[in-house]
């Protein structure tokens, strides 16, 4: 059943893009990146399908030349793969993405290949992203091999300087003959970025450049990034983990939950009012070295879930201390309850409950009513009474709000589930956000007050 | 005072290296008291990993260490291998940075429990060791349905919890934690941070938390020792000593923490001293933006300040062993860029 949330639900390509008509730079319209994971020997055997990765699904952003675009979530939220896919280093599944009005999805290596050398790449570890073997001279000086951009030794010599130059490694030639190894953490992303941008790019994805950083080497690397970007007239992609970097660098923020954006929109009403709970949580949860602040009490359970196997509704709703009745609940989220529950239980009250409980199967799709079975010998009575005092016991648990009601069949206990509602991303003014609070008809069907 | 869990007293270590030995802990005093939490903070390479593993005993064969680990009235120093192990896990526990390296991935984590428990209580039965083992793994909040599971069935905030639990389940009565959260997402590094503060509060265990991020010590610790060049340069009350820094270390490095409160990128310029050929004087003296003269040519004293504070700076005396003309400003060389970090 179609709703009509309390800000109209925008044409689709409009609301996902989430930007402005002027930025043409890079378009993305509802790039999807998945990856088919395989299972075991058995499952490849009898063609069954282990199941699919929605790495990147149905994303849609614009980035103006210039700007600077903070990608953020926590890992496994698709961010290095949706970066991957711009530079056409992870083949996309579907929808579009163009750079400077060239169609990147589908296009052929060759093609590639000469696009990259305008889309670099800054790895999270540099340790990892230089090849020990090579000499810093090597390294940097490679891309310009690739490219065929200079010729001979000593074109090739003058343009890593240059670089190595522009990247705080001065003078240069202290730096042309070294190893990696004898590089800081650093010094060796500089060396980094000095091979990124040794082609002169417009545009750098930047993951998690600082991440590995000592703290006070963070904001060196940070200075020298903002640095480049005015001396070189860079864009960037800023793909981090961390608010508190992002605040300080991007002009705009995605923020990604397994795979797709939860929120958009300007850096200042992100960090001002944001206006998915699951941003709330990443910056509630961010250290902060401010002594009159006590350690976050109200952070979201659990962590990222399994990618293969989302959520239903909003994947955010088994951790999300909002959740309400159109959320996705299902029972999955039961077992994830009895678990918290039993992990705090004393043993023998803890193997009473479980002797009445049978196993649980979770569906592959939501349905409307979930039959949990009781354990051979019990009866669904006693199961049903079992929940009924899980629910007194915290009432305000929001997996409750999903449950339309519950009853006792045989060897069974019956649960009609509210119908899961995909959050999409609503036009909320300053951002985008996709959050059922923000859909006024829903929390008026079901009574969610705020 | 409580008597101190443990004290440690000029703890000095040395690495070989092949150009000459490093000095990866420098004459370092510490006391952590029964219950508390202190935070160990400083860049890589100060020596908070070598300072955490030299109180266990843990480090690797060859380094040099003198000095005293005192724990119940005995030296650490010079114990045999033999009885530091003994000593370790009902003792002294240790949580490492990447859960997955110390889990065996073939055993099932109730084998893992089982060898922890019966290496230290040969006696116990397996019903008491599934009794304290699904104890300690609720309070880390790991339910018993998983007990028989493999590492990785788990995510890693789970086997952070895991390994958690695995060193409480002996009691320990001190924790050394090594920058237990710094694999992790923020939101599950807040979790772990929180449950290890509330483990403090119900089990008396004292923690010595390692960290390169000051904010999880400010959130969680009681006290707070700053380290530089393997010396604590700065150690007191967590609070006090960040709303008010005395070491000017210390005030750097806090003004050059990225926080959603930064309104302007700092940095300290330079790089952390060679524990080889350190700089003479104060090893800070060369990025200090307070030297003096006095800083370039002998190390600072130890003062401790009216509010229990220890401070190693020429900026808090004593004045008596400032040379003359020691307090004029220090000028130096512009710092190399080539020296940057
Ligand atoms: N086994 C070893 N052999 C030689 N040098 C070592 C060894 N282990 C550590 N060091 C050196 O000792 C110094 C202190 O190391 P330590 O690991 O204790 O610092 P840290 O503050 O924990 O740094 P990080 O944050 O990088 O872990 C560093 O210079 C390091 O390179
Ligand atoms: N080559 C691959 N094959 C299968 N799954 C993958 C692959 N690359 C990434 N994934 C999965 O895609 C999801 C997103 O991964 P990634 O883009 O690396 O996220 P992040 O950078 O935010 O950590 C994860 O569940 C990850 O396991
Ligand atoms: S839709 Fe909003 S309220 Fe519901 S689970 Fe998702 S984030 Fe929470
Ligand atoms: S002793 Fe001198 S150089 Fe060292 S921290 Fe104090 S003022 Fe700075
Ligand atoms: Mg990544
Ligand atoms: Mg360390």
């Amino acid at each position: 059943m179609p709703t009509k949330p309390e800000s109209e639900v925008m044409d689709r390509p409009a609301a996902e893009a989430a930007g402005t008509a002027a930025r043409g730079f890079i378009s993305v319209r509802n790039l999807k990146t998945y990856f088919e994971i395989r299972g075991s020997v058995l499952d490849r055997l009898t063609g069954r399908d282990a199941g699919t990765v929605k790495a990147v699904d149905d994303v849609s952003f614009e980035l103006a030349q210039g700007e600077v675009l903070g990608l953020v979530g926590e890992s496994g939220s698709g961010k290095s793969t949706l970066g991957r896919t711009l530079l056409g280093l992870a083949p996309a599944t579907g929808g579009s993405a163009t750079f400077q009005g060239r169609e990147i999805v589908g296009m052929g290596e060759r093609d590639l290949r000469a696009l990259r050398a305008q889309m670099q790449m800054v790895f999270q570890d540099p340790h990892a992203a230089l090849n020990p073997a090579m000499t810093i001279e090597q390294s940097v000086g490679h891309p310009l091999i690739i490219h065929k951009r200079a010729k001979g030794r000593e074109e090739i010599r003058r343009h890593v300087a240059a670089a190595l130059d522009r990247v705080g490694l001065s003078p240069p030639e202290t730096y042309l003959d070294k190893y990696p190894n004898d590089l800081s953490g650093g010094q060796k992303q500089r060396a980094v970025i000095a091979r990124a941008i040794v082609l002169d790019p417009v545009l750098l994805v930047a993951d998690e450049p600082v991440s590995m950083l000592d703290m006070s080497v963070r904001s060196k690397i940070l200075q020298l990034m903002i640095d480049l970007k005015d001396k070189l007239n860079l864009t960037y992609l800023y793909i981090t983990h961390d608010l508190a970097t992002a605040k300080f660098f991007c002009d705009r923020i995605a923020i990604l939950y397994l795979g797709r954006i939860v929120e958009i929109g300007e850096a200042s009403a992100i960090y001002e009012a944001p206006k998915h709970p699951y941003t709330r949580a990443l910056l509630t949860a961010i250290p902060d070295p401010d002594p009159t602040r006590d350690i976050p009490r109200d952070l979201p359970r659990g962590e990222i879930p399994d990618a293969a196997k989302p959520p239903f509704g909003c994947a955010f709703h088994p951790r999300c201390p909002m959740a309400f009745a159109p959320c996705g609940w299902e029972i999955r989220d039961l077992r994830d309850l009895l678990e918290a529950r039993w992990a705090g239980m004393a043993e023998e009250a803890h193997q009473a409950e479980r002797a009445l409980l049978g196993t649980i199967e979770a569906p592959d799709a939501p349905e409307p009513t979930s039959r949990l079975s009781a354990a051979p010998g019990a009866t669904g009575e006693a199961l049903l009474a079992l929940l009924e005092r899980i629910r007194n016991d915290d009432p305000a648990e929001p997996f409750w709000t999903g449950v339309k009601a519950m009853r006792a069949g045989d060897g069974c206990v019956e649960i009609d589930w509210h119908p899961p509602e995909r959050p999409e991303l609503l036009d909320l003014g300053a951002a985008h956000a996709a959050c059922h609070l923000h859909n006024a008809e829903l929390r008026a069907r079901y009574g969610k007050a705020g | 005072m409580t008597e101190p869990v443990v004290s440690v007293r000029d703890l000095r270590v040395y690495y070989g290296t092949p150009r000459g030995p490093a000095r990866a802990v420098d004459r370092v005093a510490l006391d952590i008291a029964p219950g508390e939490t202190l935070g160990v903070v400083g860049e890589s390479g100060s020596g908070k990993s070598t300072l955490g593993r030299g109180i266990l005993g843990l480090l690797p064969e060859g380094t040099g260490i003198a000095g005293e680990v005192l724990y119940q009235g005995r030296n650490l120093v010079g114990m045999s291998k033999e009885e530091l192990r003994h000593m370790r896990g009902p003792e002294l526990g240790l949580i490492f940075q990447e859960p997955m390296t110390r889990l065996n991935p073939l055993l099932r984590i109730q084998e893992h429990f089982e060898e922890t428990l019966r290496q230290h209580h040969p006696k116990l039965d397996r019903d008491e060791i599934r009794r304290r083992a699904l104890e300690a793994l609720g309070r880390t909040g790991i339910p018993p349905t998983r007990y028989k599971q493999y590492p990785h069935e788990f995510s890693g905030g789970m086997r952070q919890r895991i390994m958690i639990a695995l060193a409480l389940v002996l009691k320990p009565k001190l924790l050394i934690a090594d920058e237990p959260t710094t694999a992790l997402d923020v939101i599950v590094e807040a979790q772990i941070i929180r449950l290890l503060a509330d483990l403090k509060k119900t089990s008396g265990t004292a923690v010595m938390l390692i960290t390169h991020n000051l904010g999880i010590v400010a959130e969680a610790c009681d006290r707070v020792a700053v380290m530089y060049g393997g010396k604590i340069v700065e150690e007191g009350d967590a609070r006090k000593v960040f709303a008010n820094p005395v070491h000017p270390y210390t005030r750097e490095l806090l003004r050059s923490t990225i926080s959603l409160e930064t309104k302007s990128l700092h940095t300290i310029p330079g790089a952390p001293p060679s524990l080889i050929t350190p700089p003479p004087g104060c090893l800070f003296h060369p990025r200090c933006p307070d030297a003096m003269r006095v800083c370039a040519l002998k190390a600072p004293i130890e003062q401790r300040l009216e509010d229990g504070r220890r401070v190693q700076c020429w900026r808090h005396g004593p004045a008596e062993a400032i040379p003359d003309g020691g307090t004029e400003p220090l000028e130096r060389e512009e710092i190399a860029v080539a020296n940057e970090a």
